[in-house]
């Protein structure tokens, strides 16, 4: 009898689950894991919120394989699950693969790209944000000095550190900036006894504010900050309450902003290019409780200007990727 | 002293381990509040329910008959090659730069120059470890798994500074050309009326694997080289009165070894992902081992074997696609089928044996 329960039971919920999936959205959080506390976990939380509001339910899967990103890609799409949201640059290649074979099926691609007619293509500027982000590294800094910490040494993140440079130039052009990368691998993005290390180096060199743009390495990096007494800047995600009085802000990159509205637009989402920038708040630094006493208001007042210039076009940001160049700094 | 039958030896036994392993991944799902029923239902459906579930297994087993022999080759010769797993990594850049580079008219001949680059180039990473062996008498486990770590980082730079095309973030080849696209299950099937899913990867691969397979079995069991290497195996110094020489037996064996490792690549980075990328083998070379221990070190018990981690492998997949179970758990599941086929063994190999030869004094008596 308990037997027999156990599989109806077994099979009832298999009927419901296979009921549900029609046209729910998907997810697929790349290598680092869905709780890496910056990219990834933006867009968890996105959906999240998603979930809560609508009391919808979506797919997911924490990819654990190369050879699964176009298997998951291609699953989510035959179960009807609408749209497909992906999270990095490395599902690029799978999707240019799969996406022609799905074209009712509309594809997010957050730091990706497609150009295949249904592919939603969400590009961030990180320059922009990291310029802002720029500002108040300079304004803080009394030694004059600053820091940067990428994790792959990649286009994408040469991007964050010439708008960071940028900023910091242009608030105080005396001052000097220190640039690490931690490596030219995906582990990378996953290093924090590394960037821990490199937070040191920095510090004898004189830097005083530290800011990291390299995922689960950037933890090293803040914790390290906060042991040694200076300030740092923290990405993606608002890390600001990881010690709270010891990180000035966070360069906020609103992957959850992305994956919500993507999920919110369902079946409707239109497939093309969306810019994620200052303009629509796709980029911006974290304002919160544990860094009020950091943050003065000739900073605020500094960091609102520049953002309403650079929103009117009255400061130009460059771009890393436009030219594969920085004019301010050599990586 | 008395043995048991050797039915109960190859089947009887990997089942009861089997057995374990999945009742104690059942009371892990269990904990953490997931049907275990539902989960082995949606592996086997997900791994076995489907020409597409097939084409998975099917793909994850081809690369587990390939390092799985390496592995056996091995020890038949007494040497424990855990660096199938770097033999495999630089086998992939051999198979690269053979396809990056040759301009092929047809992938018949691409796939056989294909597999000269991985088998020679896995071999002449495995033919340093089988020198410092035989010469120097160098661990062979120690300078193995060292190598693993040599051949990553000499891939990392590889794809990094060499061979990534301008504008690539991801530290990968270049796509091959059309003309080394080997033709998948999908493909082959189709002319014949069978519908096999698409999106498989599963590719003409399988089948050299298969003859691997069989020509392994020639060698080692038909052939005066594999008589050599199994006695080799058994006794060092009686085969050395029986004139042969351990260095070459070694560098033989290890080369053999390397060479398979290396072939693998002709299935994950020609057959699937058509570039090179960083972590391509993707612990293949770590999986050969415990393929190699369940088959018993024979070409047949290796290619079931093979199937059952593939099956793993892709049914692990298709938990992690529909269950909120997190990939760590498909990993602890992997890894108590390894525990208790590979390590544990003799736990279940003891008792069992004891039942059987007393069931046969019984009969005596």
């Amino acid at each position: 009898m308990t037997l027999m329960k156990t599989f109806l039971g077994a099979a009832a919920s298999m009927a419901l689950t296979a009921g549900a999936v029609m046209a729910e959205p998907a997810i697929i959080f790349d290598l680092g894991g869905k709780f890496d506390k910056s990219f990834n976990e933006a867009g968890f939380n996105g959906a999240q919120k998603w979930a809560e509001e609508t009391g919808g339910s979506y797919l997911e899967i924490e990819l654990q394989s190369e050879a699964q990103r176009e298997q998951a890609l291609r699953r989510f799409a035959e179960t009807g699950a609408n749209p497909v949201v992906t999270l990095g640059f490395a599902m690029s290649a799978a999707l240019s693969e799969v996406a022609p074979d799905f074209p009712e099926t509309t594809f997010v691609a957050n730091d990706g790209w497609s150009d295949a007619p249904n592919v939603l293509n969400v590009a961030f500027a990180e320059h922009e944000g990291s310029y802002l982000a720029g500002i108040m590294a300079a304004m803080a800094s009394k030694s004059n000095t600053v820091g940067f910490i990428g994790g792959m040494d990649i286009p994408l993140i040469r991007k964050f550190g010439c708008g960071y440079a940028q900023g910091v130039l242009a608030t105080n052009p005396d001052a000097k900036i220190i640039s690490n990368m931690t490596g030219t691998t995906p582990t990378a993005w996953n290093d924090p006894v590394k960037g821990g290390e490199l937070t040191k180096a920095q510090i004898s060199q004189g830097a005083d504010v530290i800011y990291a743009a390299a995922g689960g390495t950037g933890i090293g990096v803040l914790q390290t900050a906060a042991d040694e007494g200076i300030l740092s800047i923290g990405v993606d995600s608002n890390q600001n309450y990881l010690h709270p009085g010891k990180v000035l802000t966070s360069m906020v990159k609103r992957v959850d902003v992305s994956v919500y509205e993507s999920m919110k637009e369902g079946e409707n989402l239109k497939p093309g290019m969306r810019v994620m920038d200052l303009a629509h708040d796709g980029v911006g630094l974290a304002m919160d409780e544990h860094n009020a006493d950091l943050v003065t208001d000739e900073m605020r007042a500094a960091v609102d200007d520049a953002k309403a210039k650079i929103i009117s076009g009255e400061i130009a940001v460059h771009d890393y990727q436009s030219d594969d160049s920085c004019p301010v700094i050599n990586f | 002293m008395e043995k048991m039958p050797k039915w109960a030896d190859v089947a009887l036994i990997p089942f009861l381990n089997l057995l374990i392993a999945f009742v104690l991944s059942g009371l892990v799902i269990l904990a953490i509040g997931e049907n275990p029923v539902k989960a082995l239902q949606m592996m086997i459906s997900g791994a076995l329910g489907s020409t597409y579930g097939w084409g998975y297994t099917l793909y994850y087993a081809t690369n587990f008959i390939f390092t799985g022999l390496a592995v056996s080759i091995a020890f038949k010769a007494a040497m424990f090659n855990i660096g199938g797993e770097g033999q495999a990594m630089v086998g992939g850049l051999g198979v690269a730069l053979v396809c990056l580079y040759i301009p092929f008219p047809h992938w018949s001949v691409a796939i056989l120059f294909a597999m000269i680059g991985g088998a020679v180039f896995g071999a002449a990473w495995a033919a340093i470890p089988a020198y410092l062996q035989a010469k120097r008498g160098s661990h062979v486990v120690i300078t193995t798994i060292m190598f693993n770590f040599i051949a990553a980082s000499l891939l990392n730079y590889m794809l990094v500074n060499i061979l990534r095309p301008k504008g690539e973030m991801n530290p990968q080849t270049a796509g091959f050309p059309d003309a080394t696209h080997l033709p998948t299950l999908h493909e082959m099937l189709a002319p014949f009326g069978i519908a096999f899913s698409k999106s498989a990867p599963v590719n003409v691969s399988l089948f050299i694997a298969l003859a691997a397979c069989v020509v392994v079995y020639l060698l080692i069991w038909r052939s005066r080289l594999g008589y050599e290497i199994r006695s080799f195996g058994h006794s060092q110094e009686a085969s050395v009165y029986a004139g042969i020489s351990p260095v070459k037996i070694t560098m033989i064996a290890m080369l053999l070894s390397g060479g398979l490792s290396g072939m693998m690549s002709i299935n994950n980075t020609m057959g699937e992902a058509e570039r090179l990328v960083l972590n391509s083998v993707e612990g293949a070379g770590f999986i050969g081992i415990a393929v190699a221990l369940m088959g018993r070190n024979h070409p047949f018990g290796v290619l079931l074997a093979a199937l059952l981690f593939g099956f793993l492998y892709q049914g692990g997949s298709e938990l992690s696609l529909w269950t909120k179970i997190p990939r760590e758990l498909v990993i602890v599941i992997q890894g108590l089928v390894i525990l208790f086929t590979g390590a544990l063994d003799n736990m279940v190999r003891k008792p069992v044996e004891r039942v059987f030869i007393a069931a046969a004094k019984r009969r005596a008596s």
